[in-house]
C-alpha cells in the first residue's frame, strides 16, 4: 500500500490489523465514558475532531455522550492546516479544508479528538487553531490510537488504545465514513515510490 | 508552482483548489483572530512600479493575515529610468531572503521578466494590458460565492477591452471554469484576436448584456478620448454605460461587477454600483481571501 | 589568430587554390592593396583556399555605428571590428546619430577616423534632413562632396511628403540615392511589435503592416512622380514586397533591402518561453508572420529584393533589458549574417550561394550605382575567406561589437563563419 508522507508517496507493507470493528466501538464507548467522568456531566461540553479521521470519530463520541446522558453535545471539525509548522507535511497542492464550528468555544470545555497521537505536532497546531476562535475553559485530548514518539511535551487525557511502535512504522486507522470500514492496521515503510 | 503569471500551467482542479482555498480564507477573515500563522517566517515583497494603492493593500493585508513579513517597494516611475534595471532591483530585493514577489508593472512580460531573474516565488499583480491574474480569481471566487459554480455561467465584459488586464485575465480564466465570456466594446477598443473558445465578441451591448449571470464594467481611461478611440465622452455614455436599462436584457438576478475604480456615471450608472445587485464590494473584500489562497499555495506548496 | 598590426604591413598574400561560389578554384594573388596577375617576390602570408569559400567582401548598405555620440553602444572600432568579423568589408553607416550627421565636417570625420582603423571601408550616409527632422533639406551637394553615398532618415520616418519629393528631386540630380523608413508614423503609432494576434493576447501596442505598406505605396508614388533613385530599407512583409515588385514591373527606379531578422524571426516568438515578450525581439519595422517570412525569401529568389542589408543596430545590454515599451528598436548581427542566411537558406537548399553572395555584395553596389565587385586582376582586394564546414555555435557574449545583449540566434548552430578578411589587400580579420 501506499502513502502520501510528507508530499512524497511511499510504499510500505502489511504488518498486522491491530484493532476490529468491535475493539474500536468499545474504545469509542470508554472515552466517552471517561469524558463524562472526568467532566462530571456532559454540560458545557464541546467535542470537535479534527480532519480528517478526527470529524468521524468525534461525532461517534458525541454521540455516545448523547445516549449516556440524554444531553446535547455540540460538535464541530477542525482543520489545522493553517497551523502548521512542519511545511514538509504539505503536499504538492496544499489542501485546506474549512474549520466548522459553529458554536461558540468561549468558556466551554472542549474535547479534541484525532485518530492517531504521534509527535504531538498536529495536538499543538490544533490547540493554536482552537484558541484563534475563542477562549474555551479547558481543552481536552482523546485519540482512538498513541502511538508514543512524542516531539513536544503534550499528553492526551483520552486514549482509546496505547499501541508501541517504530517510526518505520505507520498507523492507519479506517473508519466506516471516510474508508468504507472500521479497523486499525499496522504497514512497516519500504521506501519511496519512484515516478 | 513556482509563480502565478498568468493561468499557463494551472489545471482546472488547481486552480478549484485555489478558490476553496480562498473560501477557508474568507472564514477566517470573519473570526474574530483575523490571522493565522500559515506563513510564519516567509518574506513577501510588493513590488510596484505602478501607483496602485488598493492592489498593494490588499496583497499586503493578505500576506499579514497569514503572519508573513512584508516589504514594499514603489516606484512610480520604473526603476530603469534611475538608471537601474529590473532585474537590479530585483536581484537587490532577493538579498533579503524574500520569499516571494509581488509584481505590478506597466510592460507587458514585466513578471515574467522578474521571474526569470529570481528563485523566489512570483505572483504578477498585473504586467502592462497582459493579465492581472488575481483580480480574474478574486472575480470567478465572487461569482462562485453567489452561483456555487461557474459552469455554465455567462459573463459579459463591457468596457475598454483593447487596454485591460482585467479583461484578457478573465478571458483566460472563467472558460477554464466552464464560464462563457462575452467581450463588448467600441470596435476601436475590441481586439478581433481575442475570441477563443469560449470568450466571443460583440459590440453590441444589448447582444453582450442579453442572458448574461453577471455584468462587469471596466474602467474607461479618459485619454482615450485624446488618442482617437473615442469619438466623445456623451458617445460612450449613450452607447456602452453600464445601466439600469442595460441591465433589463441580463438575467434577473444577474450581477454587477466592476473591478475598480469606478468612474462614476461614465461606464457604470452611478446609482447602479450601489444597487443591491452590486458585488462590486464584495469584489473588494474577497481580494484578500483569494490573494491569501494565492500566496500560501505558492510558498506552501511544492514547485 | 595571427597577432597582426593595425594598418597591417604584410603586402603580399596568396589565396591558393580558392575555392569561388561557382565552385571552380583558382589562385588569388594581392599586392599592393590590388588583386594581381603575379606577386613581386615570395608571399608574406598564404593561405589554402582549398577549404574555404572565396569571394569578394561582402558589403552592407545598412548599418547602425552610433558615431559620433552614442559611443556607449558602439564605436568606429567595435563596428568596424565586428564588420570584418562578419565578412564584410564595406559598410554603410546610417546617420541617426548624435548629432545626426548632417555636416559634411561629420562625414569627412567618420571617413578619416574609420580609415586610421584599418578595418572595414566606411561609406557614410547623410541625413536627407536637417537633424532627420523631415522638414528643411540637408546640405546634399556639399555632403555628397564629402563622401556621402546616400541620403536617408532612417529611423524617421519623412511625414512630410513633400519634403520627401523635394529631396528626392534634388538628391537625383546629384546622383545619390534616397533611402527611406518607410513606415506611417500614425499608423504605427506607438507600436513596439507586430499587430496581430501575438500583440493582443500579449497586451502589447501593435505596429499593423499597414503601416508599412500605405508608406511604401506613398513613397512609390512620389518615386513615379520624380523618376528620381528610391531605396527601400529593412522591408519586412510580404505586402510591402509586393508593392515594391509591383512596382519594378512598371519600370520605377526603386531598389529595395532585407534585413536578416526579417528574414528569419517571427512575431510569435514573443509568446515563446524563451523569448516572452523580450526586448531582445524588438525591432523596427517589427519581426512579422512566417508568411511574411516566407514571402521576402521569395523576394531574394525572384529578384525583387536587390540587397540584404543588416540594420546592424547596437544597443547596450542594459537598454535591451529594459521592459518591452521602453527598451530600444534595434538588433546586433553583422557578425553572423552570412553564417545565418548561409544555414538557414543555402544549407537547406531554398537559395542559391551565389545568390545569397550576390545579396550581400554586388546587390549593394548597384543599389548605390557602383559598378560590383570582382576577383579579377586589377581588382581591389577586398577579399572575404568563409568556412562553410565548421560548425559553430552564436554566442553574443563572444561579439566584437559592443552590443553583447543576449542574441536572437544565440546557441544556434552556424557554419559558414568568416575565417578571414582582407581590405584594402590588407588582413583586417583573421581566426585561422
Amino acid at each position: 500500500m501506499n502513502f502520501l508522507i510528507g508530499g512524497i508517496m511511499k510504499n510500505a507493507e502489511f504488518k498486522a490489523r491491530l484493532l476490529e470493528p468491535d475493539d474500536i466501538r468499545r474504545a469509542v464507548t470508554r472515552i466517552a465514558h471517561e469524558i463524562i467522568e472526568r467532566n462530571k456531566g456532559a454540560q458545557n461540553l464541546a467535542i470537535v475532531g479534527v480532519h480528517t479521521r478526527g470529524i468521524p470519530l468525534a461525532a461517534r463520541i458525541a454521540q455516545k455522550i448523547v445516549e449516556l446522558e440524554g444531553v446535547q453535545v455540540p460538535n464541530g471539525k477542525l482543520d489545522i492546516t493553517l497551523y502548521r509548522d512542519d511545511l514538509s507535511e504539505v503536499g504538492l497542492q496544499p489542501i485546506v479544508r474549512q474549520t466548522e464550528v459553529p458554536f461558540d468555544i468561549s468558556s466551554r470545555r472542549i474535547v479534541m479528538v484525532d485518530d492517531v497521537f504521534y509527535t504531538g505536532r498536529t495536538a499543538r497546531a490544533g490547540l493554536d487553531a482552537l484558541i484563534d476562535l475563542g477562549r474555551p475553559s479547558s481543552i481536552q485530548l482523546a485519540v482512538l490510537i498513541d502511538r508514543g514518539h512524542r516531539e513536544l511535551p503534550i499528553r492526551a487525557d483520552y486514549v482509546g488504545k496505547n499501541i508501541p511502535t517504530s517510526r518505520q512504522e505507520i498507523v492507519k486507522v479506517k473508519l466506516l465514513e471516510t474508508d468504507g470500514e472500521d479497523a486499525v492496521e499496522l504497514y512497516e515503510l519500504r521506501g519511496e515510490v519512484l515516478g | 508552482m513556482k509563480h502565478l503569471l498568468d493561468f499557463q500551467g494551472w489545471s482546472k482542479g488547481s486552480l478549484e483548489n485555489v478558490l476553496e482555498t480562498a473560501k477557508v480564507m474568507s472564514d477566517v477573515l470573519d473570526r474574530p483572530v483575523k490571522k493565522v500563522p500559515a506563513l510564519q517566517g516567509f518574506t513577501i515583497c510588493n513590488v510596484f512600479f505602478e501607483n496602485s494603492t488598493r492592489t498593494r493593500l490588499s496583497f499586503e493585508l493578505a500576506a499579514r493575515r497569514m503572519s508573513a513579513d512584508v516589504l514594499t517597494f514603489t516606484s512610480a516611475t520604473s526603476s530603469t529610468t534611475k538608471g537601474e534595471s529590473l532585474q537590479d532591483t530585483i536581484s537587490t530585493l532577493e538579498q533579503m531572503r524574500v520569499d516571494c514577489f509581488i509584481v505590478r508593472h506597466g510592460a507587458s512580460g514585466a513578471a515574467h521578466s522578474v521571474n526569470k531573474f529570481t528563485k523566489a516565488k512570483v505572483v504578477n499583480a498585473g504586467d502592462g494590458r497582459r493579465a492581472h491574474p488575481t483580480q480574474a480569481l478574486l472575480d470567478a471566487f465572487t461569482l462562485q460565492q453567489r452561483f456555487g459554480s461557474l459552469e455554465g455561467l455567462e459573463i459579459a465584459i463591457v468596457g475598454d477591452v483593447r487596454h485591460s488586464r482585467v479583461a484578457r485575465s478573465n478571458a483566460e480564466l472563467l472558460p477554464k471554469l466552464g464560464a462563457k465570456v462575452r467581450l463588448c466594446a467600441p470596435a476601436t477598443l475590441l481586439p478581433r484576436e481575442l475570441e477563443a473558445d469560449g470568450v466571443t465578441l460583440t459590440t453590441n451591448l444589448k447582444e453582450a448584456v442579453s442572458g448574461a449571470h453577471a455584468v462587469m464594467a471596466l474602467r474607461l481611461q479618459l485619454e482615450r478620448m485624446n488618442t482617437g478611440y473615442l469619438p466623445s465622452l456623451e458617445e460612450y455614455r449613450a452607447t456602452y454605460q453600464v445601466n439600469s436599462k442595460t441591465m433589463k436584457h441580463a438575467r434577473e438576478n444577474a450581477l454587477i461587477m466592476h473591478p475598480g475604480p469606478m468612474n462614476r456615471d461614465l461606464e457604470i450608472e452611478g446609482d447602479l454600483a450601489d444597487h443591491n445587485k452590486s458585488v462590486i464590494l464584495e469584489q473588494v473584500r474577497n481580494g484578500v481571501p483569494v490573494r491569501m489562497a494565492v500566496l500560501y499555495h505558492l510558498l506552501v506548496g511544492k514547485s | 589568430m595571427v597577432a597582426l598590426p593595425k594598418n597591417g604591413v604584410i603586402m603580399k598574400i596568396e589565396i591558393k587554390n580558392a575555392k569561388l561560389s561557382d565552385g571552380s578554384s583558382q589562385d588569388v594573388l594581392i599586392e599592393n592593396g590590388l588583386i594581381v596577375a603575379a606577386l613581386s617576390g615570395a608571399a608574406d602570408v598564404s593561405i589554402d583556399g582549398s577549404r574555404y569559400l572565396v569571394t569578394p567582401a561582402l558589403i552592407d548598405p545598412h548599418a547602425h555605428l552610433r558615431v559620433p555620440g552614442q559611443e556607449e553602444k558602439e564605436t568606429l572600432e567595435t563596428g568596424l571590428m565586428a564588420a570584418v568579423a562578419g565578412g564584410y568589408g564595406s559598410v554603410v553607416s546610417m546617420p541617426n546619430t548624435s548629432p545626426a550627421v548632417d555636416e559634411p565636417e561629420l562625414v569627412q570625420k567618420l571617413i578619416r577616423d574609420a580609415e586610421a582603423l584599418g578595418l572595414a571601408r566606411l561609406f557614410p550616409s547623410a541625413a536627407l534632413t536637417r537633424g532627420r527632422e523631415g522638414k528643411l533639406l540637408s546640405d546634399a551637394a556639399a555632403l555628397k562632396a564629402a563622401g556621402a553615398v546616400m541620403l536617408t532618415d532612417d529611423g524617421g520616418t519623412n511625414e512630410d511628403a513633400g519634403v520627401l519629393r523635394r529631396g528626392l528631386e534634388y538628391a537625383h540630380a546629384l546622383g545619390l540615392v534616397v533611402s527611406v523608413h518607410a513606415e506611417d508614423a500614425s499608423l504605427r503609432g506607438d507600436g513596439v511589435i507586430n499587430e496581430g494576434h501575438t500583440s493582443e493576447h500579449l497586451g502589447l501596442p501593435g505596429n499593423p503592416v499597414a503601416a508599412e505598406a500605405a508608406r511604401i505605396a506613398r513613397d512609390l508614388e512620389i518615386c513615379a512622380l520624380t523618376g528620381s533613385r528610391l531605396h527601400v530599407q529593412h522591408l519586412s512583409s510580404a505586402r510591402g514586397l509586393a508593392l515594391v515588385r509591383e512596382a519594378k514591373t512598371r519600370g520605377l527606379p526603386v531598389t529595395c533591402e532585407v534585413a536578416p531578422h526579417h528574414l528569419t524571426l517571427t512575431d510569435t516568438l514573443f509568446a515563446s518561453e524563451r523569448f516572452y515578450c523580450d526586448p531582445v525581439l524588438k525591432v523596427a519595422p517589427p519581426l512579422r508572420s512566417q508568411s511574411d517570412c516566407l514571402a521576402l525569401l521569395e523576394g531574394l529568389r525572384d529578384g525583387t529584393v536587390d540587397c540584404i542589408g543588416t540594420d546592424h543596430a547596437p544597443h547596450t545590454t542594459a537598454e535591451k533589458q529594459r521592459d518591452m515599451l521602453e527598451a530600444p528598436f534595434g538588433i546586433a548581427n553583422i557578425e553572423i549574417t552570412f553564417p545565418l542566411l548561409y544555414t538557414r537558406f543555402v544549407e537547406t537548399g531554398k537559395l542559391e550561394l551565389s545568390k545569397l553572395l550576390e545579396l550581400m555584395t554586388s546587390g549593394a553596389t548597384n543599389m548605390l550605382g557602383w559598378t560590383a565587385p570582382t576577383l579579377e586582376i586589377g581588382s581591389v582586394a577586398d577579399i572575404a575567406i568563409f568556412d562553410l564546414n565548421t560548425t559553430k555555435t552564436v554566442d553574443s557574449k563572444t561579439f566584437k561589437t559592443k552590443a553583447r545583449f543576449d542574441s536572437p540566434w544565440q546557441g544556434e548552430a552556424l557554419r559558414g563563419w568568416a575565417v578571414c578578411t582582407i581590405v584594402r589587400g590588407k588582413i583586417a580579420f583573421d581566426s585561422r
